[in-house]
């Protein structure tokens, strides 16, 4: 389904047929996510669970310990992107939920749309909306627990791109896997976490580093790389494997 | 003739088990630096590359299962899982008594330690899914792209976290070593241990695979009744 | 005339389950194909495996001479099945947006608007579906698979549940799809409708096919004529 990109060994047709094809599936993909986006906006299922869910779990988590305390800035990462993976579940048990009433899964399964298309279009849609809880729960966590989180803003925000593409992608392709499952609402949690794990630790360990008032250290930035290949090994796996995972 | 490959593998197993059993105990001298508890070393390795092994075999069948469509790969590979997530959790806790005998902790957060247990997570996971499809060709195409996910984040797992906190042993088999690291006569009950843990996986995963085919048979039927 | 759909002995297995046996079924371009059967005879499973949405076991499906995921296949594709595939909370309008984005509709906006028209949901266009009332939501559903031009039909019995004037509605789109050489395959259990439209009728009994071939004018007098005849029950 999806051609190498090896445009230095292919005739010139060949590789316009590649850019073709790349750039349909991202308009095509970019259509699907601003669909599910409107009607997110339109019903706010997944974000008001999402984000109310993320601020009841920090708010909780500042009677577990002391919120005042420095230990603070050495676990706010962590508890940060534990409340994220959290709330992610909630925004992706919805992603492909949404196309079951009305079956309109094989409305757009037999429509022109390729699989590809669809999954990177609701993995985009994600990332929008766990972006934005994250702004949010970021917002609430500076003002509950006394953080300072905004010394090295573009850091910041290049780790949340990343890692919440990652968490997306993998959302996306798990929410289409046990769409028609039993239990699905159970399922997705049971399998992505553990899948999460390299990711989040990654994440964690970078958020921590980007709390405190020095510059990254050269073993931490080691943990960008395991975000970067882990969006780009994900991504290009959920683009092969699209086919079997929607159609059967 | 399934019947008597099963039975062959176990006698010869079992048999071997109890030379090694013997071996073990009875023969080779306490180490020198850890005393008696190193003996565990002698199922906790076999088993981890037990498990190993079974992933990637499991990981294998996967893809011939995507690539061609028979169900036989599949039933396979969900046998080879589920005995090697056995063998694996058999590696992580013979490994944790010997740690907490060694280095006075059950558990810590080494590279190896987490990724032994993320794989046994995520295999778990597997086995848990395949509990919830009932339909046998849909089950089967699922659980091969989970299989294929869970294999590649397992290797990035074990390649992020070797960058950094390391508290396993290293390698002690001189294949991976070159030698010197170990007692020959260890590491052969090693590598004897490890035969006879196979063939026993072999013997448990053919017996699996049967069952998976009569389950498959029986569902088949069950669909045919209700369709007549 | 050449044939727009090939089915070379598809089997399709769920397990060791047979649901469709050795299927072998050319539908030639621009004919009317109508699957008749019981229900749970296999027609959903056949009219899913056409439309790409099902993975089968054994055999060749060709659609205009591809593999039915092939873009090709999929771009000359209407489908509608037992739900109606349009979003309950988005409006008729959105809707069709959506769809003809998807497709890759050159001209959107107009599509859409002589397409909301033509439907008579041109005064609700804005209003969500949710506050559709039946019939208005099966016009929209029509709207939405012929919206393309599509070069096949597959319809998983439409003419269920529809009220008359979307009957009427469905019966106008399918001629004129016919006229401009349109192939259709559609499912139904409702005989006398179904072999008004068809030129040809296959029919399926318990994952075998008993009969394809010609509509005759014996079968439009006598519509149990095919059961009784074909199928191992008689038609009782």
């Amino acid at each position: 389904m999806t051609p190498g990109c090896c445009t230095g060994c292919t005739p010139n047709w060949v590789a316009r047929e590649h850019r073709l094809f790349a750039m349909r599936t991202l308009r095509q993909a970019i259509s699907v996510a601003r669909k599910d986006l409107a009607i997110e906006f339109r019903t706010k299922e997944s974000l008001n669970a999402a984000g109310a869910f993320a601020i009841v779990i920090l708010l909780l988590f500042s009677f577990a310990f002391d919120p005042a305390a420095e230990a603070v800035r050495e676990i706010g990462g962590g508890l940060l992107w534990l409340v994220f993976a959290f709330a992610g579940a909630l925004v992706f048990n919805r992603g492909f939920a949404r196309e079951l009433p009305n079956e309109c899964l094989d409305a757009l399964l037999s429509s022109p749309l390729s699989a590809s298309s669809l999954l990177i279009g609701k993995a985009m849609a994600s990332f929008v909306l766990l972006l934005g809880v994250e702004a949010v729960s970021l917002a609430v966590f500076g003002i509950f627990y006394d953080m300072r989180w905004w010394i090295q803003p573009w850091q910041l925000a290049a780790v949340f791109v990343l890692a919440t593409w990652g968490i997306a992608t993998l959302g996306a392709v798990f929410g289409a896997l046990t769409v028609n499952l039993r239990l699905r609402e159970l399922m997705l949690p049971i399998i992505i976490y553990p899948l999460l794990i390299p990711l989040l630790i990654a994440a964690i360990e970078l958020t921590n580093g980007l709390f405190s008032a020095e510059p990254l250290k050269p073993d931490q930035l080691l943990w960008g790389r395991v975000l970067i290949v882990f969006d780009i090994v994900f991504t290009a796996l959920a683009l092969a494997l699209a086919e079997t995972i929607l159609v059967n | 003739m399934r019947e008597k490959v099963v039975f062959g593998l176990a006698a010869v197993s079992a048999v071997l088990l109890a030379y090694d059993l013997y071996q073990i105990f009875l023969v080779l001298p306490d180490e020198a630096a850890q005393g008696a508890i190193y003996r565990i070393m002698f199922f906790h390795i076999p088993a981890a590359i037990t498990g190993m092994i079974g992933y990637f075999v499991a990981l294998t069948l996967s893809i011939l299962y995507l690539s061609t469509g028979r169900l036989r790969y599949d039933s396979l590979a969900a046998s080879i899982v589920e005995v090697s997530v056995v063998f694996s959790i058999v590696n992580i806790v013979t490994g944790s008594i010997w740690a907490r005998v060694i280095w006075g902790i059950w558990w810590t957060w080494d590279y190896r330690l987490t990724s032994a247990l993320v794989c046994v997570l995520i295999f778990c996971a597997y086995l848990i899914m395949r509990r919830a499809i009932e339909e046998p060709t849909q089950r089967a195409r699922l659980s091969a792209a989970l299989c294929i996910f869970g294999c590649v984040d397992v290797v990035i797992v074990w390649k992020s976290i070797e960058w950094f906190r390391t508290q396993h042993p290293g390698p002690v088999l001189s294949i991976r070593t070159g030698g010197g690291n170990i007692d020959p006569a260890m590491e052969r009950m090693i590598y004897l241990n490890l035969l006879a843990i196979l063939m026993m996986a072999a013997a448990m995963v053919l017996v699996r695979t049967r069952q998976e085919q009569t389950a498959r048979e029986i569902d088949s039927l069950r669909r045919l009744a209700n369709a007549a | 005339m050449p044939d727009a759909i090939i089915l070379e002995h598809v089997w399709k297995f769920y397990g060791d389950y047979a649901a469709l046996r050795d299927y072998t079924l050319p539908v030639s371009a621009g004919s009317c194909c109508a699957l008749l059967g019981r229900n749970g005879a296999g027609k959903t499973t056949l009219l899913r495996i056409l439309a790409g949405l099902s993975p089968f076991q054994r055999g060749s499906v060709r659609v205009f001479g591809e593999q039915p995921r092939s873009d090709k296949a999929r771009r000359q594709l209407g489908f509608l099945g037992h739900g109606i595939g349009v979003y309950e909370d988005l409006s008729a309008r959105e809707n069709l947006r959506f769809f003809a984005q998807v497709a890759s509709l050159r001209d959107t906006g107009a599509t859409v608007e002589s397409w909301l028209e033509r439907v008579g949901l041109a005064r609700v266009a804005e209003m969500p579906v949710r506050q559709f009332s039946r019939g208005m939501r099966q016009r929209l559903a029509l709207a939405r698979t012929f919206l393309h031009n599509p070069g096949l039909l597959i319809l998983d019995e439409p003419f269920t549940s529809l009220d008359d004037r979307a009957i009427a509605m469905l019966s106008e789109l399918l001629t004129e799809a016919r006229a401009r050489g349109a192939t259709i395959v559609l499912s139904t259990h409702q005989l006398r409708e179904a072999l008004a439209i068809a030129t040809h009728v296959a029919l399926i009994e318990n994952g075998r096919l008993r009969y394809a071939g010609e509509r005759t004018e014996e079968m439009l007098n006598d519509p149990g004529l095919l059961y009784r005849l074909h199928t191992e029950l008689g038609g009782a």
